[in-house]
């Protein structure tokens, strides 16, 4: 067996003066060319055509040179687990690993037993928080700090069906940081685009607390949410609830982008990170795709011949894992909307790593299937299997580590899973080692770059440009007056413009409404409650 | 295993600088091109914005949240004005040994050279009897030439700039030749000793005669404007009152080639290849009314025209049309333009006694800039023009605000040209098809070409 530790990079002694691309970077200048060239030949306009090929030009020069260095600028490789012999890597067990790494690497297995812990979370990339369901406490602990001391890492926990508490913890020093109680069933509880802020699913509303546990928002119109995602690029966050409503709602400007009531209740909702697109998955064996901007599904696929258990997204958006109730596990290819492969096994979570790894758990046990031989066909990598009793809920890759962190009904765990993650960071898209300076810098710059629902004024636009261009049929005996043609001009764009008006007045007065419901109900007492109205208006 | 505690890599320089990991992988960025074009319509917007860097992280915060509107108020391209003059400005001249200095000369007689760093005047050259209506330098900096409408050619030594500037030197002539008639304009031979005089006729001086060395005619007509070929510096070229352009060549005794245009003052800017004149390389159309004066930009990229409609305009090269326009109510007639040595700024003067100047860009950040800032810079440049031709993002580049009457002139002129391009079409859609043969707008301006 051998597995390999962590790597300083060694010197290479071939000096960097070739000129030609060999055949392996050859593959590399593949992945960075983004596709492929244009052609150029339908073209008519000389102009623009020498234009498009001096930047086609460059950009096959940019990608070579992206490959060429790329010996120097990754100064970390990969982990990896080999068999020797009739070994089997799916045989291999943690303690077998933690014998084989760096005491660094053997840290970062651990089981932490809080009874009643149920989620897992994390921040994004560059702040690998994890977020771990637990039973009994609400806490936010201090998180990693490396030497320096500048700065912290925080977890959070979030609290299962029964209980009723919240805590994040550090996963490196495990201190509590902050803990507090809520008092009621949270659902899901998920961080926003920093560890400062974070959104749990709580018993009738969705509530927005601060990382010193302050409740900063109460969100009413999500309702009852059962599962959250938070678009990071549009800063979006999205909810589905139990009366089958999903939401969308900006929380820069608290204005709620869209809410869409189409199915029954469903727990599955992931996000595909590679176009954030929010896919639910449905009881009748379907998956959809929604985007705030449409009213209707963009995609309905039919998965599976039972209800979708759970979804995962690999992250270069091409690749979903469903998994169903009639024990198959489905890996879809979502450019041809293709099984590429159907593999038995019942999943109640599942997860995607970095580098493609698919991790899936039911009950105890924990399996991760990799793409080991490169041809798009999953086979078996490794399997983990805990204390008999403990029941797997939620399962999350740490990025840019080789970690599994496990949320299981007794608690969390994190076990080594080597070549999961992906060695070498770029500093300006996710840095782990940012400092309290450097992310207060980044806030402004990530929310100046949210991208907004343009796709709307767009249509507009091009809905009023259609309108101008309508040819008017020239009239005698004077009815074709400038004058009369001009207002007849202006009525048509006028016409053109009225839907998207309308819709936008729709939706104003839709939240109006909510908002008046959602006040009276709060404002009967208790007693009489039940006497408001139950069934949604809509 | 990979493991992000690796001490070697974390290993801080200094407490201030860390050290940066880059991965160009796309995989770890999802949605780059949404993103890319988010950070072109705000470096769009925020184009003009460039203010002293006392201000700009207070501004950059304040306005990162009200900036979402479709203004660029924040372009800043007028530097400073230089006030002196007592009459309007006719004439510049550059020197091209010296970056600071410019020579004006107006109409009644005044010329001065201007500190442009300081925008005053450093010393003024008194003598000529009326309008002054050329200027130029020798290539070595030492010697200006001005001829006027008093018939005179005047040569003066230029000032060597001291460290003490003191105001208002008056300088005395080297020279003073007396000629037949009125001169419209002067240029300079590029590395030699003569300089070439428009009037009646075409004249060639040297400096050390009193009369000109050779003299070329074509026609009766009046030239009007003269310039050396800095390239060849054997050629020059004169543009007539007859509507006419010539090329000359000293070596030869009669000029080389002429070509007529159709129209006099028709607002266009016409690109030639001198080796090839039957057609024009380019139209540039953008004035409403007649074009002044031209400058090209030391890159050779660019060039600057100002124009009678009170407006300087900066074309590409090779553009139809101008990517900038400078205009100032105060500005009047704009009569001579020059493109700073540097390519930086453009200086105009003007029918109000003035003389302006204008950033060559009108959103560049003067100064020393940090080599972050600069990256920066050229970040958003490139990021800009990745995404100019798409609708919103070339929308707000294209934008400017024009003084009224421009706009209802320009627009007057569009619809005049659309009547008559329409009433071509409908011509050659009644007639055979091929009777009435396309000519492109490059040659439709040309009469004739002779020899």
């Amino acid at each position: 067996m051998g597995v390999k530790a962590a790597n300083v990079g060694r010197i290479n002694t071939i000096p960097f003066a070739e000129q030609g691309v060999s055949d392996e970077e050859e593959l590399k200048v593949k992945k960075y060319l983004r596709g492929e060239a244009a052609d150029l030949g339908v073209l008519q306009d000389k102009k623009l055509k020498g234009q498009l090929a001096v930047r086609e030009a460059l950009y096959g020069k940019s990608a070579q040179a992206a490959a060429k260095a790329e010996k120097w600028l990754m100064p970390s490789e990969g982990g990896y687990l080999e068999a020797e012999g009739i070994e089997k890597t799916w045989r291999i067990k943690q303690e077998a690993i933690a014998g084989e790494v760096d005491i660094l690497s053997t840290r970062k297995q651990f089981d932490i037993v809080l009874p009643g812990s149920d989620l897992i979370s994390y921040v994004d990339m560059s702040q690998m928080c994890m977020c771990i369901g637990s039973a009994s406490l609400i806490s936010l602990s201090g998180a990693r700090s490396i030497h320096s001391g500048f700065y912290f890492e925080w977890s959070i926990y979030g609290s299962s069906w029964e209980k009723r508490s919240f805590g994040t913890c550090g996963h490196e020093n495990m201190d509590l940081v902050k803990e507090f109680q809520v008092r009621e069933t949270v659902r899901d509880v998920v961080f926003l685009h920093d560890q400062k802020l974070l959104a749990a699913a709580q018993k009738k509303y969705v509530y927005m607390y601060n990382e010193n546990g302050t409740e900063m928002h109460c969100l009413k119109e999500h309702g009852a949410a059962t599962k959250l995602q938070f678009l990071h690029k549009h800063f979006l966050l999205t909810s589905i609830n139990k009366l089958g409503q999903l939401h969308f709602q900006d929380i820069t400007t608290g204005q709620m982008i869209g809410n869409f009531e189409r199915f029954r209740r469903s727990d599955v909702m992931q996000v595909n990170p590679f176009n954030n697109v929010v896919t639910v998955g449905h009881s009748g064996g379907t998956v959809s795709m929604w985007k705030p901007t449409s009213a209707a599904p963009l995609v309905k696929m039919l998965c599976h011949k039972g209800p979708v258990i759970a979804l995962a997204f690999h992250s270069n958006g091409h690749l979903m894992a469903t998994a169903g109730m009639e024990r198959k596990i489905k890996l879809w290819d979502l450019r041809k909307f293709e099984v590429l492969q159907t593999l038995p096994g019942h999943a109640t979570t599942m997860d995607f790593s970095q580098k493609g790894l698919l991790a899936t758990a039911t009950g105890s046990f924990v399996q991760i299937l990799g793409d080991l031989s490169g041809s798009h066909e999953y086979s078996r990598y490794m399997g983990h299997s805990m204390a008999k009793g403990y029941q797997i809920r939620n399962m999350s890759f740490r990025p840019y580590e080789d970690v599994l962190a496990i949320g299981h009904s007794m608690g969390w765990s994190s076990i080594l899973i080597p070549g999961s993650g992906e060695p070498n960071f770029d500093t300006w898209v996710a840095n782990p080692f940012e400092t309290r300076k450097q992310r207060n810098e980044k806030e402004p710059t990530r929310r100046k770059e949210k991208l907004s629902k343009q796709e709307r004024e767009a249509e507009q636009e091009a809905a009023v440009e259609g309108a101008k261009n309508i040819p008017l049929k020239k009239k005698t005996k004077g009815r074709s007056k400038p004058s009369k043609v001009a207002k007849k001009k202006q009525e048509a764009v006028a016409k053109a413009k009225k839907p998207f008006l309308e819709q936008q007045t729709e939706d104003k007065e839709m939240s109006k409404k909510k908002r008046k419901r959602i006040g009276e109900e709060n404002q009967l007492p208790k007693s009489l409650q039940r006497f408001a109205r139950k069934v949604p208006t809509t | 295993m990979s493991s992000l505690e690796n001490e070697a890599r974390t290993f801080r320089y200094s407490l201030s600088q860390r050290r940066v990991f880059r991965n160009f992988d796309p995989n770890l960025r999802s949605q780059e091109k949404s993103v890319e074009y988010v950070r072109a319509l705000n470096a769009a917007k925020l184009d003009k914005l460039r203010f002293e860097d006392q201000f700009r992280k207070l501004m950059k915060l304040l306005l990162l949240f009200f900036f979402f509107l479709y203004s660029k108020i924040f372009a800043r391209p007028f530097v400073g004005a230089m006030d002196g003059h007592i009459d309007a400005v006719s004439c510049m001249a550059k020197n091209p040994n010296h970056l600071k200095g410019i020579f004006s000369g107006s109409m009644d007689g005044d010329i001065r050279l201007w500190d442009l760093a300081n925008r005053r005047t450093v010393c003024q050259f008194p003598g000529h009897q009326g309008a002054v209506r050329g200027l130029t330098v020798s290539t070595d900096g030492r010697v200006l030439v001005s001829c006027g409408t008093d018939s005179t050619v005047r040569l003066w030594n230029v000032p060597i700039p001291s460290l003490m500037e003191s105001s208002d030197n008056e300088a005395k002539p080297l020279a003073v030749y007396v000629w037949k008639n009125a001169f419209w304009a002067v240029d300079h031979q590029w590395d030699g000793d003569l300089f070439a005089t428009a009037g009646a006729q075409v004249d060639i001086w040297n400096h050390n005669r009193s009369q000109p060395v050779n003299s070329f005619e074509w026609g009766k007509d009046t030239a009007i404007s003269v310039r050396f070929n800095p390239g060849e510096p054997n050629i020059l070229a004169t543009s007539a009152s007859d509507r006419s352009i010539t090329i000359y060549d000293l070596r030869l005794s009669s000029p080389a080639r002429k070509i007529i245009m159709r129209a006099n003052e028709d607002c266009n800017c016409y690109s030639y290849d001198a080796r090839k004149l039957d057609e024009a390389r380019c139209v540039h159309k953008d004035h409403v009314s007649a074009v002044m004066d031209i400058d090209y930009s030391p890159t050779g990229r660019e060039f600057v025209t100002g124009s009678y409609d009170r407006t300087v305009r900066i074309f590409q090269y090779n553009g139809g049309h101008s990517r900038e326009i400078y205009h100032t109510k105060r500005m009047q007639r704009v009569f001579c333009v020059k493109f700073s040595s540097d390519a930086s700024y453009v200086i105009s003067g003007s029918d109000d006694t003035n003389l302006r100047l204008w950033k060559a860009k009108a959103s560049e950040q003067l100064g020393v800039l940090l080599p972050r800032e600069r990256k920066n810079h050229e970040y958003l440049e490139a990021v800009k023009n990745r995404y100019k031709h798409l609708p919103e993002v070339k929308r707000i580049v294209r934008h400017r605000h024009l003084p009224k009457a421009i706009y209802k002139a320009a627009s007057l002129r569009r619809i005049m040209t659309e009547a008559e391009r329409k009433k071509d079409e409908r011509r050659r859609a009644h007639s055979a098809p091929g009777s009435m043969p396309r000519e492109p707008l490059r040659k439709r301006r040309i009469l004739k070409e002779v020899e």
